[in-house]
C-alpha cells in the first residue's frame, strides 16, 4: 500500500491537479471573486481562511461547479468546466465536497448513504461497494453504526460519514467547506483527527476553516481571502509568524 | 449520567388520584371548566335523544332481505333495497349473465391491490403481476377470447366503473404529477412555460367541464368516423385533471427540500435522473404523502360527475335503482350504503398511508 502510494508520489506530485486562472464571479451585480488564480498540486494541503462574506464557500464551490464563474478558467484534473454538464458531472466524481451541515441523505441509511455514488456513478457491484464503504467507515471509526440513518447520529459522527461518503469515490481532490463549524467542541477533535490522518495519506485538501491550529500542523500552504480576492499566501510558519499584508495581520490578530 | 447516590434516596411517587384514572380523565377533559361542563352536559342530552331512536330504526325495526311490500310495513329502515337490487347497483347494464365476470375481475383487482399493500412485495414480479392482472381483467370485462361474447363499454357500470375510473385515475395521475412538477422546476424555459401554463390552465377549470369537453367537444375535432371510446374519453379527463393538483402538492414537497441534499446529490456525481430518482424524489413524495393522498381520495369521489356524459357509476346505477317506484322511498337506505362503500374505500387509503408515512420515517 505504501509502496504504491510512494510511486504515485514519485510520477504526480507537482503536476497541477486544479488549476484557476484570472477567475471572476459576480452573483448578479454583485463581484463576489475577483482575479483569483489558485494551482493546486496533488497531494498539497491548502488551508483557506478569511474574514465571513470573503468569498471562501464561493471559491471551492465553483471548483466542484455548484457556482458557476462568468469569467476565466477552471481546469481540474485535466477536465475544464464549461457548461457541458458531462465534464461537469466527471469532475465531481472526481473531486469529493465535504459541507459545513453534512447534507447525508436522511432516508437512506449509513451504508447506503456510502455506496450511493459507487454504485450510480462509478458502476461498482453492489457486494463491492459495500466492502468499500465498511473498509472507509472502520478508517472514520463509525462500522459499527453501518445500518443506523443519519438522523440516530451525532453532529461528528454524520460528519465523518460525510468525509467516508466522499472517499467512497475515491476522489483525486477533497474539498471542505468550515466542517467542524457546526460541532459541538468536544466532536470537532474527532472530525479534526479523521482530516489529519487523510492528509497523511497524501490526499489533495482544499480546507476553508477556522480551525488555526489544523492549519498550523497539516497545511502545506495558508491562503488568506478578503473581499472576493486572495491577499495573501504562504506556507504556515511565515505566514503566521510574519504576515506581510495589513488586513492579514489585522484577521490572524482577532481569530488568534 | 445519573449520579447513583441520588438515584438511590430517590423516591417516585405517584401522580395524585384525581389526576389519573376515570375521575382523571372526565375532569381534565369534559369538566375541566363551566362552559366546557355545560357542554358536555348539552352534548349528553343530545346524543341521548338521537341515539336511541337511530339505533332502533337502523337495527330494531328494520328488514334487512325482504320485498318491498314488507317494507312498507315496518317503521325501521328497510335495508332489503340493497340486497334485492344487488346486481344492477353494482354491475348496471352489464349483461345478466354475464355478471360474473365483472364480479371476478374485482375479486381480482381487490386481491392484487391487497397483496401490493406490503412493502416486502415491491418488486419487479408485482408488475408482472399487474400486467397479468389487467391484461385478465380487460378480457374478463370486455370478452371477445375464450368464447366470452363481446360487451361493449358503454354497458359497463357500476362499482367496476367507478373503480377503474378511480385506478387508473389514480395510477396514472400520479407519475404525471410528479413529471409535471418536475417540469415546473425546470431550468429550461420552453418546459417549464409549458408546465406552468397546463397546470394553471387545468386547475382554473372544474372536472366536471373538463367532462363535457371530453365527450362533446372532443369528438368534433376528430375526423369523420374515428371514434375514441366514451368512457375512454371520461378516463382521459380524470386523469388530465388530477395530474395537475398532483403536480402542484409535489412541488410543495420539493420546495421543502433543502439546498444542502441537491449539492450533496450533485457532488457525488450524479446527473440529474439518478439524483432526483434516488435522492430528491423518495424524500419530497414522502412528505407530501398526507396531501397527496387527499388529492387521490378526491379522484376517487369524483369519478361519481361522470354521470354527466351518461356515464353509470355505482352512484347512478343506485339512483335508478330508486327510480323504480317499489323503491322510491327508500332513497335513506341506499345512499347510506352508499356512503360506508366510499368510506370503507376512502378510509382504507388514508389509513394505508399513513401506515405507509410511519413505515418510511427514519427518525429525522
Ligand atoms: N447565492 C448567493 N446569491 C447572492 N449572494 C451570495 C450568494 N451566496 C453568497 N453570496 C454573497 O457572497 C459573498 C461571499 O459568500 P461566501 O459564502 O462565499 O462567503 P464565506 O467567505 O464562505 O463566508 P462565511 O465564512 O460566512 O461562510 C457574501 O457576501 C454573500 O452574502
Ligand atoms: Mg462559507
Amino acid at each position: 500500500m505504501n509502496e504504491t502510494q510512494a510511486q504515485t508520489d514519485d510520477t504526480s506530485a507537482g503536476t497541477p491537479i486544479i488549476e484557476v486562472s484570472s477567475m471572476h464571479k459576480w452573483y448578479g451585480d454583485f463581484h463576489v471573486l475577483s482575479d483569483i488564480n489558485l494551482q493546486v498540486k496533488s497531494q498539497e494541503r491548502i488551508v483557506i481562511c478569511g474574514p465571513s462574506g470573503s468569498g471562501k464557500s464561493t471559491l471551492i464551490r465553483c471548483i466542484n461547479r455548484l457556482e458557476e464563474h462568468q469569467r476565466g478558467q477552471i481546469i481540474v484534473n485535466g477536465t475544464e468546466l464549461t457548461n457541458d454538464i458531462k465534464n461537469i458531472e466527471k469532475v465531481r466524481a472526481e473531486v469529493g465536497m465535504v459541507f459545513q451541515h453534512f447534507n447525508l441523505f436522511p432516508h437512506l441509511t449509513i451504508i447506503e448513504n456510502l455506496t450511493l455514488g459507487p454504485i450510480w456513478v462509478r458502476k461498482t457491484p453492489k457486494k463491492e461497494a459495500e466492502e468499500m464503504a465498511m473498509m472507509y467507515l472502520e478508517k472514520v471509526h463509525i462500522a459499527e453504526q453501518a445500518e443506523k440513518f443519519p438522523g440516530q447520529l451525532s453532529g461528528g459522527q454524520q460528519q465523518r460519514v460525510a468525509i467516508a461518503r466522499s472517499l467512497c469515490m475515491k476522489p483525486q481532490v477533497m474539498l471542505f467547506d468550515e466542517p467542524t463549524s457546526a460541532l459541538d467542541p468536544e466532536m470537532i477533535k474527532e472530525v479534526l483527527d479523521v482530516m489529519i490522518d487523510l492528509a497523511e495519506e497524501g490526499m489533495t485538501m482544499l480546507v476553508v476553516t477556522h480551525e488555526m491550529g489544523f492549519a498550523k500542523s497539516v497545511a502545506d500552504r495558508v491562503m488568506f481571502m478578503d473581499e472576493g480576492q486572495i491577499v495573501e499566501q504562504n506556507n504556515p510558519h511565515d505566514f503566521f509568524d510574519n504576515p506581510q499584508h495589513e488586513r492579514t495581520k489585522l484577521f490572524l490578530s482577532q481569530i488568534l | 449520567m445519573s449520579n447513583p447516590t441520588t438515584k438511590a434516596t430517590r423516591e417516585f411517587l405517584k401522580p395524585p388520584v384525581t389526576e389519573v384514572g376515570v375521575i382523571g380523565w372526565l375532569r381534565s377533559n369534559l369538566f375541566n371548566n363551566w362552559y366546557n361542563s355545560l357542554l358536555t352536559v348539552i352534548v349528553m342530552l343530545l346524543f341521548w335523544q338521537l341515539i336511541p331512536p337511530a339505533f332502533s330504526w337502523a337495527f330494531v325495526n328494520s328488514v334487512w332481505n325482504t320485498s318491498a311490500e314488507v317494507c312498507r310495513e315496518t317503521d325501521g329502515a328497510c335495508w332489503s333495497v340493497i340486497p334485492q337490487n344487488i346486481n344492477f347497483i353494482f354491475f348496471g347494464f352489464f349483461p345478466e349473465d354475464q355478471q360474473w365476470r365483472p364480479g371476478l375481475a374485482m375479486v381480482l383487482l381487490i386481491a392484487l391491490v391487497v397483496y401490493s399493500k406490503n412493502r416486502n412485495h415491491w418488486k419487479k414480479s408485482l408488475g408482472i403481476y399487474w400486467l397479468i392482472n389487467l391484461v385478465v381483467m380487460a378480457s374478463l370485462m370486455y370478452g371477445g377470447i375464450f368464447g366470452l361474447p363481446v360487451v361493449e363499454t358503454d354497458q359497463w357500470s357500476g362499482l367496476p366503473l367507478t373503480f377503474m375510473l378511480a385506478l387508473f385515475g389514480i395510477v396514472a395521475a400520479y407519475p404525471i404529477g410528479v413529471i409535471l412538477a418536475l417540469g415546473r422546476q425546470s431550468k429550461m424555459p420552453a418546459i417549464k412555460t409549458l408546465c406552468v401554463v397546463y397546470i394553471e390552465m387545468i386547475r382554473g377549470v372544474p372536472l366536471i367541464s373538463l367532462l363535457f369537453m371530453s365527450s362533446v367537444m372532443f369528438p368534433l375535432f376528430l375526423p369523420d368516423g374515428v371514434t375514441l371510446d366514451k368512457v375512454l374519453r371520461a378516463q382521459a379527463a380524470i386523469i388530465l385533471f388530477s395530474a395537475a393538483y398532483v403536480a402542484e402538492v409535489v412541488r410543495g414537497g420539493l420546495q421543502a427540500m433543502s439546498r444542502g441534499q441537491f449539492e450533496a446529490a450533485d457532488s457525488l456525481g450524479l446527473n440529474y435522473n439518478q439524483s432526483m430518482r434516488l435522492i430528491i424524489l423518495p424524500q419530497a413524495l414522502k412528505i407530501v404523502i398526507p396531501p397527496t393522498v387527499g388529492v387521490l381520495l378526491s379522484v376517487f369521489k369524483d369519478t361519481s360527475l361522470v354521470v354527466i356524459i351518461a356515464l353509470y357509476d355505482v352512484l347512478k346505477t343506485t339512483k335508478v335503482t330508486l327510480s323504480n317506484p317499489k323503491w322510491t322511498s327508500y332513497s335513506t337506505e341506499a345512499y347510506i350504503f352508499l356512503a360506508v362503500l366510499y368510506f370503507i374505500c376512502c378510509y382504507a387509503m388514508s389509513s394505508y398511508s399513513r401506515k405507509l408515512e410511519k413505515e418510511l420515517h427514519t427518525g429525522h
